[in-house]
């Protein structure tokens, strides 16, 4: 190996090559040492019988997990509904900040106040005034439900996030390019639709895709109004059969969601700094 | 004195299995009427066996050893405590049923009144594995075949029906025909559910909530006709929470489908269980459980039947 080009590898590439070899066996090692040391550990703990039963008890698991799946319906249904309305009127708020003619100054301040207020406030709190409060006005069967005021409390704040990294984007464009765009004869509007936004929009998807991960496990949060989705119907079999074990195939369907979509967050992400390097 | 209690309380497995597979919504049966009805009897068969003197038993108190603090009996309440069972949040004056009863079986078990000492948890607490911060959680905890898997309960305290409370302005008949039709709602940590979801049926999906209050809030802002609880409750929220809400109607007691047994939850394996059926047995057999019901508990023979 020492010898030069022998391999068509320099001297240089050898010794990088060996240590590659020797961080990925040392890598593996701790990994191995690390996962034995959990799973002989853990069996071995004075408790782990009874946290067995109660939380990995696949009778239980076996009898719960078809009607949790059929509640996970009812999350991907409210999830389908907001999202769209989250990202309409998270744009519209992050327009409304960013408008620059001095008449329409009242719109800055009602933007920034509504970011301030629904960012500010946990959204279970936002879930139940809105979702117990307004109904309690004496709305007729059916705009009453709490399908609809839930979701509203939903999309309410978490457009406010969105609105925040819409902005960010926006901001992220270049002034050059608004002032180039404008001795170009744009109008104002036009610069907006068709020089700024189109990028803003780019560079911040990846961002997004987080918020809408947060979004889709935050639609359990209706279920303290009502709505039977998968984490009260977890809860129903919790009390019924006094076990936790519907609650960990709840977060099993979570994640069987959640993790392919974090790991398409993060290709986006790596995808987007390559071609801006 | 020992009992040879749990050694006959279920020969009635294979039922609950056939009753789980031609199974509801839930794909959980309330069907436990037999089991409950073992029970009954075993500790009616126990009182009679035991004197006035329960808890001296060859020259010392059953409790001794037992509890959690040397001399005390530790008792959880919920965190709020709810109307009628415990009166102002207060379990510590002894006002309401369940306060009432805690010090009873107390004072039966030998143990004066100071030295019951109260503590809060919730659901989860009371059946999460490991060690426990009370001796006994009277919290209208229904026994269930299902639960005594994972924790104990002692002979039923009281036995409360389900009940129908609906919403002002809401006209339905006591039957299950016009129940069906209504807007549901319920506590959805209570055997309430599979009540509501096996016997009524709705025609709608009902909406489930966290805890009482979330129910009438619901009931309030018009999002639900009608809620399934147990009677005592149903009564008190009809009376006193919800501006002219009713309670339309019971359930028969003698359904297959049994009233909910209240019982007192205990760690599993707990040695003071027996101590406390005992004390239980000759409360109710020298009729003192009575009286407290009828103290505490609002007389509900004003309620129709549902058919």
């Amino acid at each position: 190996m020492n010898k030069p080009n022998a391999a068509g590898m320099t001297r240089r590439q050898a010794f990088e090559a060996r240590q590659r070899l020797r961080s990925a066996v040392i890598a593996a090692t701790s990994t191995v040492v690390v996962a034995s040391a959990i799973i002989w550990a853990v069996p071995r703990a004075p408790g782990w019988e009874k946290v067995q039963a109660s939380f990995f008890n696949a009778e239980v698991f076996a009898r719960s997990f078809p009607k949790l799946l059929d509640a996970f319906l009812i999350n991907i249904m409210i999830f389908a509904w907001c999202a769209p309305a989250i990202a309409i009127l998270g744009l519209l708020i992050a327009l409304a900040r960013d408008v620059r003619a001095p008449a329409l100054y009242p719109l800055r301040i009602l933007g920034a106040a509504y970011t301030d207020i629904f960012r500010g406030v946990p959204v279970i709190l936002t879930v139940y005034l809105i979702g117990f409060g307004i109904p309690g006005l004496g709305l007729p069967r059916p705009w009453n439900s709490p399908y609809i005021w839930g979701s509203l409390a939903l999309i309410l704040t978490y457009a406010a996030y969105v609105a925040e990294i819409f902005r960010s984007g926006i901001d992220s464009v270049h002034e050059s390019q608004r002032a180039a765009a404008r001795s170009l004869g744009l109008s104002e509007r036009q610069v907006m639709r068709d020089v700024v936004l189109p990028q803003a929009i780019r560079r911040v998807v990846p961002s997004q895709m987080n918020m809408l991960i947060a979004l889709q496990k935050d639609v359990s949060l209706l279920s303290f109004i009502g709505p039977v989705e998968i984490f009260r119907q977890a809860g129903v079999f919790k009390s019924l059969l006094a076990n936790f074990t519907p609650y960990v195939g709840a977060a099993l369907i979570f994640l069987a969601v959640t993790i392919p979509a974090t790991r398409y967050a993060d290709y986006l992400m790596a995808k987007q700094a390559r071609e801006r390097s | 004195m020992r009992f040879a209690y749990s050694e006959n309380e279920c020969q009635c497995d294979q039922h609950w299995l056939d009753s789980a597979a031609n199974s509801s919504i839930l794909g959980l049966n309330a069907t436990h009427g037999e089991f409950l009805r073992m029970k009954l009897l075993t500790t009616a068969a126990m009182a009679l066996a035991i004197s006035a003197t329960t808890a001296l038993a060859g020259g010392h108190l059953c409790y001794e050893g037992k509890t959690l603090t040397e001399g005390k009996l530790t008792v959880a309440t919920g965190n709020p405590a709810y109307y009628p069972w415990v009166h102002n949040d207060a379990p510590e004056s002894g006002e309401g049923f369940e306060a009432a009863v805690a010090y009873a079986v107390a004072e039966e078990m030998g143990l004066t009144s100071e030295n019951v000492v109260w503590v809060r948890t919730s659901f989860d607490e009371a059946i999460q594995p490991g060690a426990k911060n009370f001796d006994v959680n009277m919290q209208q905890y229904s026994i269930t075949e299902d639960r005594e898997k994972v924790v104990d309960f002692s002979a039923p305290y009281y036995s409360a029906p389900m009940a129908v409370m609906v919403a002002p302005g809401v006209t339905t008949e006591a039957t299950m025909a016009s129940l069906k039709e209504l807007k549901w709602g319920a506590v959805g940590t209570t055997t309430a559910v599979p009540k509501l979801m096996n016997d009524i049926q709705p025609s709608s999906d009902p909406l489930l909530y966290g805890d009482t209050a979330d129910v009438t809030a619901a009931m309030q802002a018009g999002q639900i006709d009608a809620a399934l609880f147990d009677l005592p409750t149903a009564l008190f929220l009809s009376a006193v929470m919800v501006e002219g809400a009713s309670v339309v109607g019971q359930f028969p007691a003698d359904e297959a489908e049994n009233p909910d047994h209240f019982g007192m939850l205990m760690e599993e394996g707990n040695a003071l269980k027996e101590c406390v059926d005992a004390a239980l047995a000759s409360l109710s057999a020298s009729g003192a459980l009575g009286e407290i019901e009828a103290k505490w508990l609002q007389d509900a023979t004003g309620v129709p039947l549902i058919k």
